[in-house]
């Protein structure tokens, strides 16, 4: 009679939750170039070592620049910070992914890629959007700075127990329609504190029907309905997706690791202190009209009126009109990319929309991809040409203009179409007004030039 | 641990922490002077130096990890957070931090006026308005505990370090 959760958790207790919370242990550890150099500056005070260096892994991906693999004349700023995570990783023995490397990549994306991702684990990161990893029935959340030390220093965390929240998608999505669509459809019915205190477990016919890169495109943005963590039960899907990938187990090992995987699910008269059930079947492709992820419409849709003062704020700085159709809205610039979306299937799904056509002349288009192992095997199936033909810009993989930290920025009072995860107010450069959808639907809206329906294009409808 | 003092109200919902401290200033490696970019891109919130405790609208702190948010609320100087919810990532980075997140009911919190004092007792999980009402709030009892004794979180689990040697043995 658990969940998918209290299963984790039980298997991770090192100490029990009393007055004091539970201890809890950590199988991976994911550090980053922004939010670990003040966490190794309190190790080195302290005189501790990084306890299990064969649990943590680093790589480059906020900071840096994407439009080279170099530094030199970068930002001083960002390319300290960079230097400063090679010197702490080598000081400490931590692996690094640096940006001659291979395996580099946004964090979220070369996790799963490389097998590090595993059903079962406790994976942390100084980063929201750590969640991710949850598509693989793996708990998976985002901590800060001060628990990114005590997990250097101690491999566990102090942590109380959230409660479930089952998500539930019923039913076989539109052509058209997709997992992007239906993560926004459910933020936008919870609103961005919904799951506050709960770990979401996304069920249901439509969630068993999607690919890995599809849960992880779910998972990734539960931090933005509040929860944590969210998590997907792994299946054949799941097992399909780790096999053989380098870190993970093999032969005798492998065999172990299914028959611990396999008794994961949820029980099925597992407790959840809350339930929400959406049909897949009647969702249409989303997209957001103001400055959080929870103010998401159906792409046909005309902007609501504002039922609150921040809601009318929120349309002034959006430069949107209540009862104005969203399609035909002009856009400025399409960004394809982020932790939620820069995955093969992604850039695949954008280039059947571009493939032959050309960006609308008062767009620009980044293409940015989630790793360097994406970004070869983008090449070698040719979509870069694909993009690079249609007039987009083809770049090294990083987070980019999702958090706009790296000079990839949208300029003040532009809109973008972008398939990262916050419209929040600056987001993507002071200024910025961010609309949040699907790959289709911004590379449909690069080539028209206002937001546009991705149906109407050949191979999606 | 008693705060006493001003309080400066942003009332708007669901402040992001990309409000809070936006991300161009996240490319620091220390925590130094980092208060002076706190809502740098929302001067309409009109926070100024002098009070110290914040009150603000539900779902405070949501979004991203950074947990240069507390940092920049704390170095600016403020002491405690008022608000009828927080995130949970910032509540866990406030605490951490012994940035106070006092969470009230919507009755007190629409008590809460710019230009009113209030005091805020961790020890007695109190918050009292001047020339209002006084009442309690929750806070997690460890983190209290931490807080009012200095205690060490990362130390308190370094004290265990011979269990998680044995679970690390026990789970290969």
């Amino acid at each position: 009679m658990k969940t998918l959760y209290d299963k984790i958790w039980d298997a991770h207790v090192v100490v029990p939750e009393t007055d004091a919370p539970a201890i809890i242990y950590i199988d991976l550890h994911l550090i980053h170039e922004v939010t670990t150099p003040q966490a190794f500056a309190g190790l080195k005070e302290r005189g501790l070592k990084v306890r299990r260096t064969d649990k943590t892994v680093g790589t480059m991906d906020h900071s840096i620049p994407t439009s080279s693999r170099s530094l030199t004349g970068f930002d001083e700023m960002a390319a300290k910070q960079v230097q400063a995570l090679a010197a702490n990783c080598a000081e400490f023995g931590v692996p690094l992914y640096d940006l001659n490397s291979t395996r580099q990549g946004i964090v979220h994306v070369i996790g799963p890629e490389l097998g590090l991702t595993q059903p079962g684990r406790t994976i942390v990161c100084g980063d929201s959007h750590t969640s991710t990893h949850g598509a693989f029935g793996a708990l998976a959340h985002g901590i800060g700075t001060s628990e990114v030390e005590m997990v250097l220093a101690t491999q566990c965390l102090l942590q109380r127990k959230s409660k479930n929240f089952r998500v539930k998608f019923d039913g076989r999505l539109q052509p058209g329609v997709t997992a992007k669509d239906m993560i926004l459809a459910l933020i936008a019915k919870i609103g961005t504190g919904g799951g506050t205190g709960h770990v979401f477990e996304f069920t249901g016919s439509t969630v068993r029907a999607l690919d890995m890169d599809a849960r992880m495109t779910i998972c990734n943005m539960s931090i933005e309905g509040g929860a944590r963590a969210g998590l997907v039960a792994p299946d054949d899907t799941t097992f399909q997706y780790v096999a053989g990938r380098e870190f993970a187990p093999r032969e005798a090992a492998w065999e172990q690791a299914l028959a611990r995987w396999k008794k994961l699910p949820s029980d099925d008269d597992a407790y959840f202190d809350q339930s929400v059930t959406i049909d897949g079947s009647s969702l249409e492709p989303m997209i957001t009209y103001g400055t959080n992820p929870g103010m998401a419409i159906p792409l046909t849709a005309r902007v609501p009126q504002p039922a609150t003062r921040e809601d009318a704020e929120a349309l002034r700085y959006m430069a949107l009109e209540p009862g104005q159709p969203m399609l035909g809205h002009p856009v400025d610039v399409v960004f394809i990319g982020s932790c939620t979306n820069s995955r093969l299937s992604d850039l695949r799904s954008a280039a059947r929309i571009l493939r032959g056509l050309k960006v609308n002349p008062r767009v620009r288009m980044l293409v940015v991809p989630g790793s360097y192992e994406v970004k070869r095997q983008a090449e070698a199936e040719g979509l870069d040409r694909v993009f690079r033909d249609a007039g987009a810009e083809w770049r090294e993989a990083g987070c980019s203009m999702c958090i706009a930290m790296n000079g990839d920025s949208v300029p003040t009072g532009k809109t973008s179409v972008s398939t990262s995860n916050r419209n929040f107010e600056g987001r993507q450069g002071r200024g910025a007004r961010t609309l949040l959808a699907s790959p289709l639907t911004a590379a449909a809206s690069a080539v028209e030039g206002r937001v546009a329906d991705p149906r109407r294009y050949e191979g999606v409808a | 641990m008693k705060i006493s003092s001003l309080i400066a109200v942003v009332s708007q919902e669901n402040i992001d922490t990309d409000q809070i401290i936006p991300a161009r200033f996240l490319k620091v490696t220390d925590k130094v002077g980092i208060g002076q970019h706190l809502f740098e891109d929302r001067p309409e919130f009109q926070v100024t130096k002098g009070p110290e405790i914040l009150v603000a609208g539900n779902n405070f702190g949501c979004g991203s990890s950074r947990e240069h948010a507390v940092w920049a609320l704390k170095d600016f100087g403020f002491k405690a957070v008022i608000s009828t919810s927080f995130a949970d990532i910032f509540r866990q980075n406030s605490l951490k931090n012994g940035l106070l997140p006092v969470v009230v009911d919507s009755t007190i919190h629409a008590l809460l006026k710019p230009g009113m004092r209030a005091t805020v007792d961790l020890a007695a999980q109190a918050l009292s308005i001047d020339n209002g009402p006084t009442v309690t709030f929750p806070i997690d009892s460890f983190s209290k505990t931490c807080i009012l004794e200095g205690l060490d979180e990362i130390g308190y689990v370094l004290k265990h370090d011979d269990v998680i040697s044995a679970y690390e043995n026990a789970n290969p």
